[in-house]
């Protein structure tokens, strides 16, 4: 296994608003790594500096942001600081959480060829990219729609294909269901867990629902005051029930419902999954 | 909690829809003959697939959208005798999208504005602008420009602006999304306190958790229609209606659901409710 990201004592802070005075640290001494293939899950609270971080992956922090910055983040031995952000980009590709603020073309094939185009691929070249990235995200057949009839899964999923088409290879998503219906929530994370399951691709996830992270995760790492706070699987996260509270942050149901059983009656249960607590309890209660 | 001091007693009619038909200029109907009462003191959750009419029936509460055909009455006075202006006063309104309402040069102007504009005096204005900043924990961003925060912070602005007008009834309009867990329970914190004092509040939202753990009752929208107006408790209990509607619980529901051979009797909505139904597991041991 080759390392795909290594984030090595990253500080940054934005550009002050105010003139004169240094804004504070965004992120301070973060470092991680990510191996290929793997999927890795980011959360923390709002305002944390996660967007910050994904942003630093592909050099648009500081390179397009300018700030402060210390420490440095190389993606397959690249430094962002100095790589072009049009060459990163064919290696890192970032899905943000509101789609439809990034679709602007008239067709959803113009949308997922725009960057192809913009990199001066040969048209054949395009079709067949444009092709195999509807059909991974499941919107064959939309080629001639306007994206803004779509609805908002789709558009999701459209944003996704376009970035897909650009075939890089670690895809980061920044909270992507966190404007969808429960409807447009399961298209898209239908859509990542075929990613997860058939591709391969090392993927790292912002998201706060604790039971799609559970789900996806090798490994899920806690940003708190701009540092990382945990770091582990996520059966040892949301067994920490008290510390991500603390954070604030969210645990699955049946993690909670673990932990304040324990408190109360002295036991050891540990719970991520809905399955494995049913399997768990159905044995007991049957004995009853 | 000093609110504006209520108008009206708990238990008396707030809202009241009668066959409500509403369309966007030559479009399709939006919302297909909605009749519906929500009394003083209420706290109503409206749940259904983006595009069922939720927003659009909302935003008929506060004057923001007149009605094609029926009408709508706000204490017992028709919603069109008034200016949007004037019924702001009395139903504050957090829109979706924080943008639609953000445009003061600082946080704390914007949280500012809405007080003063229902006439307030100053003192009062300051206080309660000081207070919501605290409360929503926006104090260190207070002379920030509100329209270039992070997106959680921009709802949390937005929030604490309605907030800050202690309206008699307030509209939630997806206010937790995106928001992380401790900003989601303090905000609730909030509103329970509100509805505790006799506000009335409606709350739009995906996050069934949210309405399991806050909103006594339910109105389920969908093609623009009521498709049900019951207690939550039995509106999750209709498994068809779920599923119909693409609304899926809240995973201690679910657990419970999966375990109803052995369900100690009521339709489970939280863990704390499980726990209390099923007491010590390990002594059910075989």
């Amino acid at each position: 296994m080759s390392v795909a990201i290594v984030v090595d004592r990253l500080s940054y802070s934005y550009p002050s608003p105010v003139p004169g005075r240094d804004a504070t640290w965004v992120l301070q001494e973060v470092s991680l790594s990510v191996e290929e293939g793997e999927f890795v899950s980011i959360m923390g609270p709002t305002g944390v500096g996660k967007t910050t971080l994904c942003l630093a992956l592909n050099g648009i922090v500081p390179q397009s942001t300018g700030g402060r910055i210390k420490g440095e983040v190389h993606i397959y031995g690249l430094n962002t600081k100095l790589q072009p952000v049009a060459d990163l980009a064919q290696l890192v590709g970032i899905v943000f959480q509101d789609a439809e603020t990034q679709l602007f073309n008239m067709s959803v094939e113009a949308e997922i060829a725009f960057g192809l185009e913009s990199l001066g691929k040969p048209a054949e070249e395009i079709a067949e990219r444009v092709d195999w990235a509807m059909a991974l995200v499941g919107m064959s057949g939309f080629k001639d729609r306007s994206p803004f009839q779509l609805s908002g899964g789709q558009k999701q999923r459209v944003a996704i294909a376009s970035i897909l088409a650009m075939t890089p290879k670690i895809l980061v998503l920044d909270e992507p269901t966190a404007n969808l219906d429960p409807l447009g929530k399961a298209e898209v994370f239908s859509v990542v867990r075929e990613l997860r399951q058939k591709r391969g691709m090392t993927i790292i996830m912002i998201e706060h629902e604790s039971e799609h992270i559970v789900e996806f995760s090798d490994r899920v790492i806690v940003l708190n005051n701009g540092r990382v706070e945990l770091e582990g699987r996520p059966a040892s996260i949301f067994s920490q029930v008290d510390h991500m509270r603390k954070i604030g942050l969210d645990v699955p149901q049946v993690s909670e419902m673990a932990h304040r059983h324990n408190q109360k009656y002295q036991t050891h249960f540990a719970f991520t999954q809905l399955d494995e607590t049913y399997q768990a309890l159905v044995s007991r209660l049957d004995g009853k | 909690m000093e609110s504006n001091g209520l108008a009206h007693e708990v238990g008396d009619m707030c809202l009241e829809a009668t066959d409500l038909w509403f369309a966007y200029e030559e479009g399709p109907s939006v919302l297909k003959g909605i009749s519906l009462e929500i009394k003083v003191g209420d706290f109503v959750a409206l749940i259904g697939q983006n595009g069922s009419g939720k927003t659009t029936l909302a935003k008929h509460f506060n004057g923001l959208l007149r009605p094609s055909r029926g009408r709508v009455l706000l204490y017992g006075e028709d919603n069109r005798e008034h200016p949007v202006a004037h019924l702001a006063r009395t139903v504050g309104y957090v829109f979706q999208n924080p943008d639609h309402q953000i445009f003061s040069a600082t946080t704390r102007e914007e949280i500012a504005f809405g007080p003063r504009n229902i006439g307030l005096e100053e003192s009062e204005v300051q206080q309660r602008t000081e207070q919501a900043l605290e409360y929503f924990d926006l104090t260190a961003y207070a002379d920030h420009q509100p329209a270039i925060l992070g997106f959680g912070l921009r709802r949390k602005v937005s929030i604490a602006a309605v907030y800050a007008m202690r309206t008699d009834v307030l509209i939630l309009d997806e206010p937790t999304a995106g928001l992380d867990w401790k900003s989601t329970h303090e905000l609730m914190q909030r509103i329970v306190a509100l509805h505790r004092t006799g506000h009335t509040i409606i709350l739009i939202t995906h996050d069934m958790r949210l309405v399991a753990e806050y909103a006594p009752r339910c109105l389920v929208l969908r093609d623009g229609n009521i498709l049900a107006d019951d207690d939550t408790r039995e509106i999750f209990r209709q498994a068809d209606l779920l599923r119909e509607t693409h609304i899926e619980l809240p995973q201690i529901c679910r657990l419970a659901r999966r375990l109803e051979p052995f369900n100690p009797g009521r339709n489970i909505l939280t863990v704390a409710e499980f726990l209390e139904g099923y007491g010590n597991l390990a002594e059910r041991m075989r």
